[in-house]
């Protein structure tokens, strides 16, 4: 990993052009989630809370392997489980580590309107700056994951840095550090790719998971965080995840033609009145009583 | 201009002005959050996360004044057979041939149209208003509705922007008087006679001295 700082390529609600737009300087970095080794230890969950130095929250006991029952602004990934039965009878138990995907093309930092408050990385981390938020939960909105929390104490939205800090010093997540069967990968968005593949074609070949593939959806510009799943034909049985998932048209319809629309309606009223009194002016009263014996 | 004759009473302009000052407070947060280039709007007015605190609550206020209006206005404002004659001279009316558009009552159709854009721009800001303020509470399995409120709320506020753009540059600047009208509450008796001769003719009549 490079040692050098992080070089910001995209910020949100910034107006004019961002210092190192589009810029790739070292290479794209990317988590590897192979849920087909993944054991649910939580151990991920454990690292996650220590390293970003949250307490424990209290939870409730639903009678499953569930520890959590939801993301929560202090809980950045949380391992959902979900048992699938197939048509044939068997049980699969699935565990999926849920958390930010890191998009290429980040719903929330389109959403967000505040200046600096959501920025990307030139390695495709996308890490909110609490400092900036102003609580406005757009990127809730925005995202087609479901995954930005709200702390209504603080007013703040929060979600995984994928250790911005750790990976800007050369090291890599602290789940990945913590996970004891290898199914978290981390590396370069190349090399992770390539791994995902081969672990999915060994999927299909050499066990009963003819359908196995790599989610890193198109539809956002692909992800920093990739999946490799037994079924990549029903993502939505792990826990929600949606198939083709994309920033919602509202989202780019708002921020996009309609954007443009309102700027040139409000100015073009503005200089469309101004023109209006240099051609027309005031309208003037008579002072003369025009219906004389109407009772004045 | 003091005028003779009372066009607005104490309590309307009460309701208009504060209408007013908190649509101002709204209008210009919500500029903020709208584009980047207006975001320092945000910060003047106490920062970002001050901004986005109290738009939502002055936002209330603005449909709890609007709501006020109604109470005070709605008679006046209902939409008659004049109106629509107007609205067929409304050409006449905005180049100042005024000669041809036929006499109108206390408001004009302009100024209803006004009211009502206003008025049901009210009820589509806060109806999703309320969604942006607390999207937590929708659940995740709606959360389309999230998205389309905040589409929602933009359009409404365009278009209530775009009435009141209109509205203060005639208030202001095309017929003179208008302002001194809502601050004092009177006009005079020309004034009455050239811009609300139906509604001129009525209070004349009324206050007129017995013979």
């Amino acid at each position: 990993m490079s040692n050098g700082p992080l070089e910001i390529k995209a910020i949100s609600g910034h107006a004019g052009p961002v210092p190192g737009r589009d810029t790739s300087r070292d290479y794209d970095v990317a988590k590897l989630i192979d849920v087909t080794t993944c054991i649910g230890c939580k151990a991920c969950e454990v690292a996650c809370l220590e390293w970003n130095g949250y307490p424990f929250r209290e939870t409730v006991f639903d009678n499953t392997y569930q520890t959590m029952p939801d993301l929560e602004w202090n809980y950045y990934n949380l391992i959902r489980f979900n048992e699938h039965v197939a048509d044939d009878g068997t049980l699969s138990w699935l565990m999926r580590k849920d958390g930010c995907l890191h998009c290429a093309d980040p719903g929330c930092l389109r959403a967000c309107p505040s200046d600096g408050a959501i920025v990307q990385y030139s390695n495709g981390i996308v890490d909110f700056q609490q400092d900036y938020c102003i609580g406005c939960q757009y990127c809730v909105t925005g995202c087609p994951f479901n995954i930005p929390r709200f702390n209504p104490e603080t007013k703040k939205v929060h979600k995984c840095t994928l250790c911005s800090d750790r990976v800007g010093a050369g090291l890599e997540p602290a789940c990945i550090k913590a996970c004891p069967t290898g199914c978290l990968h981390f590396g370069s968005k190349d090399d992770m790719k390539d791994l995902a593949e081969k672990r999915a074609t060994q999927l299909r070949e050499h066990s009963s998971h003819k359908n196995a593939g790599v989610y890193d959806p198109p539809g956002v510009g692909g992800t920093h965080v990739m999946y490799v799943l037994h079924d990549i034909d029903n993502p939505e049985r792990y826990g929600g995840l949606p198939k083709d998932p994309q920033v919602p048209l509202s989202v780019r319809f708002w921020k996009g033609p309609l954007k443009w629309l309102g700027n040139v309606a409000m100015v073009g009223g503005i200089l469309g009145v101004a023109l209006h009194y240099l051609r027309y002016g005031p309208k003037n009263v008579d002072d003369e009583p025009q219906d004389i014996g109407e009772p004045k | 201009m003091t005028g003779e004759i009372e066009r607005y009473t104490y309590r309307e302009r009460m309701c208009h002005w504060i209408t007013g000052l908190v649509y101002l407070y709204c209008l210009s947060t919500g500029l903020a959050f709208y584009t980047p280039y207006l975001f320092w709007i945000a910060i003047a007015l106490g920062g970002g996360p001050t901004s986005r605190f109290w738009h939502p609550v002055i936002g209330l206020a603005f449909f709890a004044a609007q709501m006020w209006m109604h109470h005070l206005w709605s008679g006046d404002m209902t939409v008659t057979a004049i109106d629509r004659k107007w609205l067929d001279k409304t050409e006449d009316y905005a180049t100042n041939h005024d000669e041809n558009v036929p006499p109108q009552g206390r408001f004009n159709a302009g100024q209803k149209l006004f009211y009502w854009a206003m008025f049901y721009g009210a009820f589509f800001l806060l109806a999703s208003g309320l969604v942006m303020w607390f999207p937590e509470y929708v659940p995740a399995g709606l959360r389309w509705i999230r998205a389309w409120a905040i589409l929602i709320h933009e359009a409404a506020a365009l278009l209530t922007i775009g009435a009141f753009i209109i509205h203060v540059y005639m208030g202001v600047f095309t017929v003179p008087g208008s302002v001194a009208a809502m601050v004092d509450g009177h006009v005079s008796t020309a004034w009455a006679r050239t811009h609300h001769r139906l509604w001129y003719d009525r209070v004349a009549e009324k206050t007129a001295p017995p013979e």
